[in-house]
Parts: C-alpha cells; sequence; structure tokens
C-alpha cells in the first residue's frame, strides 16, 4: 500500500492555481488544482530550465512555465510538443475535500 | 452507424492539408481514402529546388509519411490515377478500375506546367518542372550532358536553372518578357536580379521566342531554335512557362470549370457534395499557384466539411520570393503601379538595394524590393490593414525601423545572411538553424518558426527577419491576416479588437461570460489570452469586472518579479525617484534581514532587492510597509516609474519643478494596469537629463510650461517620442497625458506597447481624441481617476484573507 499524505484542503488550493509542497529531500512538488477540481502533482521543476511549475498558469489539463513558456501536461509531466522533456509525477487524490499526496 | 466516406483526389499540398485541418477540429467525422497519381507520399512541392540544387534529399521533403496515413485511418491509394467521377452514384473509378464510394468528395488535382506547342516539345531531354519525377530527371540529365535551357523566367524557371548551375551544367534562361519576373518585378528591380544572377554564371536570353527544338543524333533534343534564326546547343530543356489547373478530370464529369475548377467563398463546387482547393481551383476568378492562399483554402474547405459551416474564403493578397540561395527579392501587391498611383523609390546600384512604394489615395497598394527586404512583412502588413500612411510618408521608404532593432546586429538582408549569423539574440538562434527546421519539419509559418525554433519568440524584435528567412525557405508563405482580424491564440478565432468590443458592447464581466458569448475553443483559455481577457475585463468595468489572479502572469500575481531560480525581485516605490534617509535605511534593514544577496540601482531610479525567496515576500513587505513604503509594481503591466531630473528645485539651467511634476503624475497614475508596461519621465528643461524622449509619455518642461511627447521606447525598439502638445500647467499636463494614457488603456491590444499602439492608429487620430476633442479628453482622463479611485497597496491587500496562501508552503 502506498504512503499517502495529507496535504491540504481542497479549497486551500485555488482553482486554475497551485501550492508548493516543501519535502526534507528530493525537491518541491507542486500540486495543481484545475478547473474541473482535478488535481495534479508534479516535481516542481520544468524540464527546460528548472522554472518553478508552481507559479504558473494552470488551463484545461496543462500548466504554462512561468520562465519561459514551456507547456506541460499536468497528467503525465511531459512537455507539450514540439517542446521535449518530462518531469516526474506524483499520484494525488482528493477524498471528502482533502488532498493528499502519495511520495 | 457507418461514418460518412470522405474522398480525397490528390495526395498534394492543398488536399492533404484540408484533411489534416480537418482532423484536427473533427477527428472522427469520416472515413477518409486518399488517391494520389504520384508513387509517394505527401511531399512538400515547394522545396524541389533545395532538392535540384543537391541542398536536400528527397527523404527530407516528405510531409506526411506513411506511417501518417495508418496512424489516422486515412487508405491512401499511390499511384492510381481517378479515370471518372460518377457523380449519380457518388463514387471514384481510377484507371487501374479501383472503385470508392464518396458522400463527400474533395478535388485536389492542382496543375501541370505548361508545354509550348513547338515542334519537338515531346523529344527525349524535353520537360517540365513539377514533381519528383522531374526533378530526378534533371538530375540525371545534369550528370551525363552539358547544355541546360529553360524556358520561362518566371520564379520557377530561375530557381531549376539556379540547381541546374549548381549541378555543374551551363544554363541558359530563355525568357519572352523584357525583364525577369516581370509579374513579380519591375523593370529596375528585374535587371538588378538578372545581373546577380550573371555573376552566379547564369545565360540569359531575353526576348526570345522558341520557333523549334531540334532532336539530335541520339534522338534526344540537341538543340532549340529562335524566330529570328538563332540556334544554341541544349541537351535538356525544361519548360517553366507557366503552369496549367487539371480541371479536366472534374469537366469531364460535369462540374462547372473556368479556367480551373470554379469554386465560392466555401471552396464547394456547383455540387454541393463536391469541394476544391489547391492550385486546380478557380475562386473569384483567380488561380493561385502559391502555398499560402492554398492552406487558407485548406482551412475553409475543412471547416465545411466538418459542418461547421463559419469561415470564408474571400481571396489572398500574395506576396513573392525567390527561393535562390544569396538573393533577396520581395514583392507584394501592385507593384507596377499606373493611373492614380504614386512611387517611393530608393535606388542605390552600388549598394545592390532597390525599393519601390506604390501608394494610391494615401495607402500603400503595392511594393517591390531588392536587397534589403527585412521590411517586407511590415509593408505587407501596412498594405493589407489599409493603413492611412501621410503621416509616416516621409520615412516610409527607410522602413519600419529607422532607428533601428537591436539584438540582431542590423542584419536586414536575409538571404544573404551567413548561416552561422544570429537571428534571434534573445534565444542564440542562428539562420541556419531556423533553415534546417523550416526543411526538416515541414514549417510554414512564423508561428511554426517561433515554437519551433524559438526564434523571434521572447522579445519578437526579429520577426521581420525569421519571416524573410521563411520566405526565402520555402517561397511566398507570407499572407498576414489584417491585424484587426489576428487571433488572440489558438483558443479562439476572435481578433483582440473583436474581444474587446464583445466585452463592451455585450457588458461582459467575467472571463466565463467572454469564452462563453464568443465560443471559446478551450474551457479555460490558456497562457495567452487569459491575461489578456482579464486586462480587457478590468480595464473596460472597473470597480465591475472582479479582477482574476488566476489569469494573471506570475509577476503580478505575487506582485514581484520571478527570477531565472525561482526567487523573486522588490522594488519599492519612490515617487518620482526621490528617496529619504528614513526609507533607506528600512530597505537596508530589510536587505539584511532577508539575506538578499544582490541589491542594484534600476534604470527607472529605484533600488531593486534581488534573490528574495517567496515566502519572505510577505514579511519583507510589511518591514516595507511599516516604513511608508508601497509596491513599485516593478513586476507588471502597468505603471513602472516616473523618472524625473532634479529640475527648477536644484538646477541652475531648470525652467519648471521636474521632481514636483513627476511626483504627482506618479501618485495619479498609481497601480495603473494597461495592455503593457507604462514609463514616464519628466525633464525640467530641454537638456532633458531625464531622458523623456523614450518613454510612454516624456515631459520637458520649457521655459513657458511643458511639452507633452508619447510612444517613445527605450527597450526593443528604440523609438524616439513624438511631440503631443505644449501645456502651461501642471494640472494640463496631467489631464493630457492622464487623457493619453486612458485611450491607450481602452483601446490598445494586450502586450501592445504604446509605440504600437501609436503606430497602428496614428499621431493624427491620437491628436484628434486628445487635442481636438476637448470634451472627449475630459471624459477619458475622468474615467481614469475613476477607475483609479480607490488603488490600494497591493503588498498590503495580497497579504489579507486568501490572498496570503500563496506565500506559505506546505511540508508533509
Amino acid at each position: 500500500m502506498s504512503d499517502w499524505k495529507l496535504v491540504c484542503k481542497l479549497e486551500d488550493i485555488p482553482q486554475l492555481g497551485s501550492r508548493v509542497v516543501k519535502r526534507a529531500t528530493g525537491g518541491d512538488i507542486a500540486v495543481f488544482r484545475n478547473a474541473e477540481d482535478e488535481v495534479f502533482a508534479l516535481h516542481d521543476k520544468c524540464p527546460h530550465k528548472n522554472g518553478p511549475l508552481s507559479q504558473g498558469i494552470v488551463h484545461g489539463r496543462r500548466v504554462t512555465c512561468p520562465l519561459h513558456g514551456w507547456n506541460i501536461g499536468l497528467e503525465d509531466g511531459h512537455a507539450v510538443a514540439p517542446d521535449v522533456g518530462s518531469c516526474s509525477k506524483f499520484e494525488v487524490k482528493v477524498e471528502g475535500g482533502e488532498v493528499f499526496l502519495s511520495v | 452507424m457507418s461514418k460518412p466516406r470522405l474522398v480525397l483526389i490528390g495526395n498534394g499540398m492543398a488536399g492533404v492539408r484540408t484533411v489534416e485541418e480537418l482532423l484536427k477540429i473533427k477527428p472522427d467525422h469520416y472515413d477518409i481514402t486518399i488517391f494520389g497519381a504520384e508513387p509517394h507520399p505527401n511531399y512538400n512541392r515547394i522545396l524541389l529546388s533545395p532538392v535540384l540544387a543537391g541542398e536536400m534529399t528527397v527523404q527530407e521533403i516528405v510531409l506526411n509519411e506513411l506511417d501518417w496515413y495508418k496512424e489516422k485511418g486515412i487508405t491512401l491509394h499511390t499511384g492510381k490515377q481517378i479515370a471518372k467521377i460518377d457523380r449519380v452514384n457518388r463514387k471514384v473509378v481510377a484507371d487501374d478500375g479501383t472503385e470508392e464510394a464518396y458522400d463527400r468528395l474533395l478535388i485536389a488535382t492542382g496543375s501541370t506546367p505548361f508545354m509550348l506547342p513547338i515542334p519537338g516539345n515531346d523529344l527525349p531531354g524535353v520537360i517540365g518542372y513539377r514533381d519528383i519525377k522531374d526533378t530526378d530527371e534533371m538530375i540525371e540529365a545534369a550528370k551525363l550532358h552539358k547544355h541546360a535551357v529553360v524556358i520561362g523566367g518566371g520564379l520557377l524557371g530561375l530557381e531549376a536553372a539556379n540547381g541546374l548551375k549548381l549541378r555543374g551544367m551551363d544554363v541558359t534562361v530563355v525568357h519572352i518578357g523584357p525583364w525577369l519576373l516581370e509579374r513579380q518585378l519591375d523593370e529596375v528591380a528585374g535587371k538588378m536580379l538578372q545581373k546577380s544572377l550573371e555573376d552566379k554564371g547564369l545565360k540569359f536570353l531575353l526576348q526570345k521566342q522558341t520557333e523549334a527544338l531540334i532532336q539530335g543524333e541520339s534522338g534526344r533534343v540537341a538543340a532549340i531554335r529562335f524566330k529570328d534564326g538563332m540556334q544554341i546547343p541544349a541537351d535538356l530543356v525544361v519548360m517553366a512557362a507557366g503552369i496549367r489547373p487539371n480541371y479536366a478530370l472534374a469537366e469531364k464529369s460535369g462540374i462547372y470549370c473556368n479556367r480551373g475548377i470554379v469554386v465560392n467563398d466555401t471552396m464547394q463546387t456547383y455540387d454541393p457534395k463536391v469541394y476544391a482547393v489547391g492550385e486546380c481551383v478557380s475562386h473569384r476568378g483567380i488561380a493561385y499557384g502559391l502555398v499560402a492562399p492554398l492552406f487558407e483554402q485548406a482551412k475553409v474547405a475543412a471547416n465545411h466539411l466538418a459542418n461547421y459551416g463559419i469561415g470564408r474564403y474571400t481571396g489572398s493578397v500574395t506576396s513573392t520570393k525567390l527561393k535562390v540561395t544569396g538573393i533577396d527579392l520581395f514583392s507584394a501587391g501592385d507593384y507596377m503601379g499606373g493611373e492614380g498611383t504614386e512611387e517611393i523609390i530608393l535606388n542605390d546600384p552600388y549598394g545592390g538595394v532597390y525599393k519601390k512604394l506604390v501608394i494610391k489615395d494615401n495607402k500603400l497598394v503595392g511594393g517591390v524590393m531588392y536587397g534589403d527586404t527585412a521590411d517586407g512583412p511590415w509593408y505587407f502588413q501596412l498594405l493589407k490593414d489599409g493603413r492611412d500612411i501621410h503621416d509616416i510618408r516621409d520615412h516610409l521608404i527607410f522602413g519600419q525601423n529607422l532607428v533601428g532593432d537591436v539584438g540582431h546586429a542590423g542584419n536586414s538582408k536575409a538571404a544573404s545572411m551567413a548561416d552561422n549569423a544570429e537571428v534571434c539574440g534573445c534565444n542564440g538562434v542562428t539562420k541556419g538553424s531556423i533553415v534546417q527546421a523550416i526543411k526538416a519539419k515541414g514549417l510554414f509559418t512564423l508561428d511554426e518558426v517561433k515554437k519551433h525554433t524559438k526564434a523571434a519568440s521572447s522579445c519578437g524584435s526579429c520577426a521581420g527577419l525569421v519571416e524573410q528567412i521563411l520566405a526565402s525557405t520555402i517561397g511566398g508563405a507570407y499572407t498576414p491576416a489584417a491585424s484587426d482580424k489576428k487571433p488572440v491564440c489558438g483558443c479562439t478565432e476572435h481578433s483582440h479588437k473583436m474581444v474587446r468590443d464583445a466585452i463592451l458592447n455585450q457588458h461582459l464581466t467575467s472571463k466565463e461570460a467572454v469564452f462563453a458569448a464568443l465560443e471559446w475553443k478551450t474551457p479555460n483559455g490558456c497562457d495567452k489570452c487569459r491575461p489578456a481577457v482579464n486586462y480587457y475585463l478590468i480595464s473596460t468595468w472597473p470597480h465591475e469586472a472582479k479582477d482574476d489572479p488566476q489569469s494573471r502572469f506570475i509577476n503580478e500575481r505575487s506582485h514581484a518579479n520571478i527570477q531565472k531560480d525561482g526567487t523573486y525581485s522588490v522594488v519599492p516605490r519612490m515617487w518620482g525617484g526621490l528617496t529619504t534617509p528614513n526609507e533607506l535605511r528600512a530597505i537596508a534593514d530589510a536587505a539584511e534581514k532577508y539575506n538578499v544577496p544582490t541589491v542594484k540601482v534600476t534604470g527607472g531610479q529605484r533600488i531593486d532587492l534581488l534573490g528574495v525567496k517567496k515566502e519572505d515576500l510577505p514579511k519583507m513587505w510589511a518591514d516595507l510597509n511599516a516604513a511608508g513604503m508601497v509596491s513599485g509594481h516593478a513586476y507588471g503591466k502597468s505603471i513602472r516609474t516616473v523618472k524625473t531630473c532634479v529640475g527648477a528645485e536644484h538646477c541652475r539651467f531648470g525652467t519648471q519643478l521636474a521632481m514636483s511634476m513627476g511626483v504627482k503624475l506618479e501618485k495619479m497614475l498609481f497601480d495603473m494596469y494597461a495592455p503593457h508596461k507604462v514609463k514616464l519621465a519628466v525633464s525640467g528643461c530641454p537638456r532633458n537629463c531625464a531622458e523623456a524622449g523614450i518613454k510612454d509619455v516624456g515631459i520637458i518642461g520649457v521655459d513657458s510650461g511643458y511639452e507633452i511627447y508619447i510612444a517613445g521606447n527605450g527597450g526593443i525598439k528604440t523609438e524616439v517620442a513624438q511631440f503631443l502638445c505644449k501645456v502651461t500647467s501642471d494640472e494640463e499636463v496631467m489631464e493630457y497625458s492622464g487623457a493619453f494614457l486612458q485611450l491607450y488603456r481602452e483601446e490598445g491590444w494586450y502586450l501592445e506597447r504604446t509605440c504600437h499602439y501609436l503606430e497602428r492608429v496614428g499621431m493624427d487620430y491620437v491628436k484628434g481624441k486628445i487635442l481636438e476633442d476637448e470634451e472627449g479628453r475630459k471624459v477619458l482622463y475622468a474615467r481614469l481617476l475613476d477607475a483609479l479611485k480607490d488603488a490600494k497597496d497591493p503588498w498590503q491587500t495580497s497579504r489579507e484573507g486568501d490572498a496570503i496562501k500563496q506565500f506559505e508552503p506546505i511540508s508533509i
């Protein structure tokens, strides 16, 4: 069984926004919420030049990196073509209005 | 239920592009079958010239690999010519007997080279220039034979001649006209072109009429004879004397044709089940042979095939480019002029530059450029927009950037630039890598080039140059939409103007309402349109439309400037560039307390604290607020700074109180958002130490009052501000400057600086609104003051309530 950790309430993440989850090791995780209340989690580092994806604009199931505008798919962490690259993703779920992350 | 069947006749660029557009908007609507007469998948016919010249291989110019057809579930028949369209039973029959039924038929049979009706035109060694087969034949001929003759001095003929020369043949171009490219160039430019090509080793025979092709002993063509009796050797004759649309099949099946398959604005033929696109089509009496119009047709046809029924093709103004390495040539519109037109000409034969602009009723209607073509896209845009040019007439011929863009070393000769020359100074993209990407990836538009290479995707000042490199690589691909019709982004077909108008006229006050009213294609826009729509909402309906932080770029959401390492920079406001020992002490304390690694003085007379962690921002702001300082908005598409000189307060030359005037302006404009950043300056005398000449609004004190200058820019594009008017009092400075800025706020398109706005609407228009319409000016000024009446410091408000959450990381 994976190790689910409570992150916050769903409402603590703005729609079309994100929150940053700090870890002791391994780098920050960005947890996103889109307009349909789907929640996604990615390593907070753009595959291009390590930009903090958590600070980007969320649209549909994508986030645009604030540094140079790469678009990253929220479901798989892959850069949208023609850009190439990917960042790691994390399992995340919403239960009873609370967001859990598997790390 | 089975899907309706779509059959495409013609596996070329226009037809397959239509299918691609269709799959993009309605992927599963049809079962699709494609017939192609050639044995190849869809390839980039435009790049046959580089193949002939030995710069590319056939494999490299394939646009859709066989796998693509398979992936999309398309049935492809190559090497099969359609012999018959049975419209009664709605099926097509190929020459090998293959039959295929259709519910919708798309004809894209293209064109064939026109073979002169002269004796010997069917001899071995006499070919047209159209497809891979012809190209292969020319390459083979170049290995075995010496003398090549190209009949036709048009675009295709010259490219063929250039390629054969590079393959080692002795090439003569025979042309019936008085100069080369007489359909694209005027005489002067045509002669300049001929000279450059002669320098490359090509020979020309102009005003020659071919009488016959003469057979040699081997049975192959051996010579060409002209009507004046002259005869020259020819082992290979390439006919490039024009193309003829392939419409025989359609005509035979009873579809109305008139020098092409006649279609309406939806690309539909007289048979409503049959559509046609590409070179075989006659639209409003015109058959197009360049790729850009064909792609526009493809888009429209796809939309109607998908049953959306929106979009009309209304014809194209085309521009042309010769794809011969090292030759810069551009022409567009009515370049010959005539009755009622005027010409502006710049002719420098020694420098190899020639430009001619044709003007009618104060509008640009055509132009030819040779040698320096970087401004081609700009002229073409002016032509398309039909903008009144009388106010820029005196410097129009010198191009858009009289003063000069920076960052690409002043290059203006796209085609003759070296491959390793840097085009985009922001992203370090060379000409070679752009050309490589265009060819290898089959790119056709500036947007595609931007996406794939990143050239022109940051500051954009090299866009004209990139456009020209694109054009010189693939020929006349450039057909801009009129500025006010360009879509905001891929989420919509609506332009900035249409979105602004809809928000105002339909009283829309939320992004959801905008997306619904204008039928946005994506559920919540993208990083391009959301910030634009958000700005339009809050600027059109201040106090009513609610600002949406999630639609703002991070800098405006966190009220600080994001840096490359994810930290932020903090710039406290110093009104008019003035500060006090107390403020400086508080800044120093904050810098130490939050371990700020870099403290820098900015170009706008402020202090920048760089390298602040996001979670420290609210605490730092609290400290700075406590010392009486507020946000400097150094991060926003907003009022940035009002720079001042010391003025008459201290300076022995000062005529006006520049510092006091600057502080008043800056306080008036506090927290003003705009389409882009806004910078002001106030100088106390014409020595202009505050550099007011390159600001969005620049004020210069003179003995009798103030001069107001507008729309200057000191950044990407150095643009000197233009004189608006002279006023006598501080109150007038506020009113006139405020009214201009409000006009820009209400009419500017998102990310359009004042200099671009002014270029678009013209100085006369602004003068009409600000100087000639006193009532209007006062109303604009009042609207500005109203919009800003309860401005609050964002450093204060973003520390309150839920807004603080974004600054608080979660630990697990």
